[in-house]
């Protein structure tokens, strides 16, 4: 498909193998050419403002929002709680050694990435990446100020003046007000957000949470007002994922060539279509570029620079109403479909192939794993340590003790009692350092709500029974809340005697 | 690098005059702001070479304008855990021995604080996990020399054994009876017959009543006519199944041959009571502590 792409440009009579005058040494850096997006209308334009407004709504509020687990849990729906090392996620508590779940969540995000590729392109680009909404809302503002790309570029060119400077630094204040309230909502998410709202304003909050509005006002203000499109070409490694993860199947903003080419103007393409002869629609009128946020001209082909906002879309299609041509000159489309139409055979789309079949199928497997995995989420749990030296003591009865360390864990809401029992050695008496001991002798070990303890445990086996079982013996501790029924279970060993000493 | 531009034909684009094996490296140039990039980092690094110490010279390295250095910084962390451990360490300095326990979070305290202190200056002797040695004993086992109890365990790393700096040092010292020719050799060797008796091991052949009348003249005065040992003396208990220097027959002689005594430092000397009380609970914690 790309050589077809290639061609087309070679005959456009660019490039003949020449060698240009000495003068013009390879230069290896160019000055940054200045993209001026012109505004536009049109279908795609209504998409990207509607996602803009929905993905920054929910960015700059998500942290209001309460969501109710009990009186001593934060009511934040969304929380990452460093300091306790806790985070928040509406019904979803996660605790530091669940961090595993954020492995489920990117291989999720990943393979939705891929498959929104194999299916349309780029659209997470275009319409949802941070960069992408936050440089279409700075561009609003440039245009609610300066006007739009003619304005802009003409002000560019001409000398600095009073007005011109006022306009600038009004531009520029309201870039840095969106920065800083984008700094702003980015560190409600690690504290109680109205209360932090109050000590921020207050000059009462801690020095980290203004140093984190500051970095994000920064990156901000730099990324999505100066660098723009220079993120997404010379910064961002998803493009040239993308272009190795593309195939003919997949959707992407496509000049339609076969209909396009050869361009000319209006006029002439009326007197060749009234003679029979061939006549492309497009009449290089360069809208499709002058609306462009990253500055490429689609008919080129497929571009790395291209996020597949669809912008150009709508700015060709104003141009063929006009021109009382139809739609759809550029549109999403396939390149397979340009061969086909090229060929005179009606175009196909494939959405279900091998590939967006396998990505969705380890997307729905994923998240079902987590799903249930969270549904089924224990709120006790026991883990075990043997001590590694000594790994037993010979007491001086003949008697043998093993020691373990144990950490109990209470993701409760309320405080717990948990009863201890040592299953795979029916003799063997333990005891846990600092608890209180049942009459069965099995110890009662109580954890605060949401809370871990660790427990020093002593597991004795009488000098009789000593013999009678294997050096290593297979022991499992067990916790049981009698209240709820719940269950615990930590495997663990319970050394008797030293390797050489079996063999006498 | 050449200096005509040789343009590709395909793409129209020129190409940077490398070439490998007919291959040509498009030029398409690099914004020029992200080559300033560069050059602020490297401006960066000289001012940071100037304002922390960077250039190492033969004794040690420049200093920097700052002068920042990392000791200085760990005596301030250090400083700062210390206050911080403050109310903590308070309140385990105010604490019974005995009531350490019974609070969970000083338990856990001290327990930290103490194995910090174990791993600096007992393992060496004691073992990293307390597990011992032959001649060093094992801190795990429910047999004590000089008693296993809470105060037991504080006066002996306070005072420290057969150390002479300290007058209040637990003192005590078995007589080298074969080195000394105290005893002969079939003496030794029927005392020793005599001391597995206590716990079943004697030769059937073994002459127990010479063995029996060796122990009651020299050894039963410290370590008891039945050899239940004398922990004032630090006399070990000799009807255990734990040995400090081993329990075969050999290890007995040798001992009896020998006698002495091993030492153990007066850590009142290097550790505040605070950080020894700490150690106590620790060492009664491993689980051979008494009550």
């Amino acid at each position: 498909m790309l050589s077809l792409f290639g061609s087309k440009v070679a005959k456009g009579g660019v490039a003949q193998e020449r060698i240009a005058s000495a003068a013009h040494v390879a230069q290896l850096y160019a000055a940054r050419k200045k993209v001026y997006p012109q505004s536009v209308s049109g279908f795609y334009r209504n998409i990207k403002w509607a996602v803009l407004g929905l993905a920054l709504a929910v960015y700059y509020f998500l942290p209001f929002l309460r969501w109710d687990r009990g009186p001593l849990a934060p009511s934040q729906a969304v929380l990452l709680d460093l300091a306790n090392r806790r985070f928040y996620f509406f019904f979803i508590e996660i605790w530091p050694q669940e961090v595993y779940y954020i492995t489920g969540l990117l291989i999720i995000a990943a393979l939705t990435l891929f498959l929104m590729n194999a299916v349309a392109g780029r659209i997470w680009c275009g319409y949802l990446c941070p960069q992408t909404v936050w440089t279409d809302l700075f561009l609003a503002v440039e245009r609610f100020v300066e006007g739009d790309r003619r304005e802009r570029m003409l002000k560019d060119k001409s000398p600095l003046t009073l007005h011109r400077a006022a306009q600038k630094a009004l531009k520029h204040f309201i870039w840095l007000m969106i920065a800083w309230w984008t700094g702003g909502a980015w560190v409600l998410y690690f504290s109680d957000a109205p209360t932090l709202v109050r000590d921020l304003a207050t000059l009462q909050a801690p020095f980290v949470a203004y140093m984190w509005i500051g970095i994000l006002t920064f990156t901000t203000y730099l990324l999505a007002g100066h660098a723009r499109e220079q993120v997404c070409i010379y910064m961002c490694p998803w493009p040239r994922i993308q272009a190795a993860m593309t195939d003919e199947n997949a959707l992407n903003v496509t000049y339609r060539l076969d209909r396009g080419e050869p361009r000319m103007s209006v006029k002439k393409a009326e007197q060749l279509r009234a003679a029979g002869e061939p006549a492309g629609d497009c009449v290089d009128c360069d809208q499709c570029v002058a609306v462009c946020p990253t500055g490429v001209d689609i008919r080129k082909g497929p571009d790395l620079g291209c996020i597949q906002c669809g912008l150009c879309i709508d700015a060709c299609d104003t141009v063929m109403h006009k021109i009382d041509r139809p739609d759809g000159l550029i549109a999403f489309d396939t390149d397979v479909n340009i061969v086909r139409r090229a060929q005179g055979k009606a175009p196909i789309y494939r959405p279900i192939r091998p590939r967006t079949v396998l990505y969705a199928a380890v997307i729905a497997i994923v998240g079902s794993v987590m799903l249930f995995t969270l549904l089924t989420r224990a709120t006790l749990g026991v883990a075990a340590i043997h001590d590694r030296n000594p790994l037993f003591v010979k007491l001086s009865d003949g008697s043998v003790r093993n020691s373990y360390t144990l950490r109990l864990t209470n993701k409760g809401a309320g405080e717990r009692s948990f009863v201890l029992g040592l299953e795979g050695l029916v003799d063997a008496k333990i005891e846990a350092v600092g608890a209180n001991t049942q009459s069965d002798g099995n110890p009662v070990i109580t954890v605060g709500p949401d809370q871990t303890r660790e427990m020093r445990i002593h597991a004795t086996l009488p000098a009789r029974a000593v013999e009678a079982v294997r050096r290593e013996v297979d022991v499992a501790f067990t916790l049981l809340d009698h209240l709820s029924g719940e269950r615990a279970r930590a495997k663990e060993h319970f050394f008797t005697r030293l390797s050489h000493e079996d063999s006498k | 690098m050449s200096n005509q531009v040789h343009v590709d034909e395909v793409t129209g684009t020129a190409t940077t005059g490398h070439e490998w094996d007919g291959i040509r490296e498009l030029n398409t140039p690099l914004p020029r702001w992200w080559l300033y990039t560069i050059y602020a980092t490297i401006i960066w690094g000289i001012g940071y070479i100037a304002y922390y110490p960077a250039l190492p010279l033969i004794d040690g390295a420049t200093k920097g304008m700052s002068g920042w250095n990392a000791r200085s910084e760990v005596v301030e962390e250090l400083s700062k855990l210390r206050a911080q451990r403050g109310p903590m360490n308070d309140k385990l300095a105010k604490t019974p021995l005995a009531d350490v326990k019974k609070d969970s979070e000083l338990l856990a305290f001290a327990s930290a604080q103490g194995s910090a202190a174990f791993a600096t200056n007992c393992a060496p002797c004691h073992g990293a996990g307390g597990q011992g040695a032959k001649g060093y004993p094992n801190l795990h086992a429910d047999r004590w020399i000089w008693g296993g109890k809470l105060e037991d365990i504080q006066q002996t790393i306070t005072h420290g054994i057969r150390w002479d700096s300290d007058s209040k040092t637990r003192s005590g010292v078995m007589p080298s009876f074969g080195r000394d020719k105290i005893l002969n050799e079939d003496q030794i060797s029927q005392v020793a017959d005599y001391v597995l008796s206590f716990t079943n091991r004697a030769d059937k052949s073994a002459n127990l009543a010479s063995g029996k009348k060796v122990y009651e003249e020299n050894c039963a005065a410290c370590h008891g006519d039945a050899g239940k040992g004398n922990r004032d003396l630090g006399a070990p208990n000799l009807t255990t199944q734990v040995w400090l220097y081993g329990g075969t027959k050999a290890d007995i002689v040798e001992r009896v041959r020998l006698g002495g005594g091993g030492v153990m430092p007066s850590w009142s000397e290097r550790l505040d009571t605070t950080t020894i009380k700490a150690l106590t609970v620790y060492v009664h914690g491993f689980g051979g502590g008494e009550n």
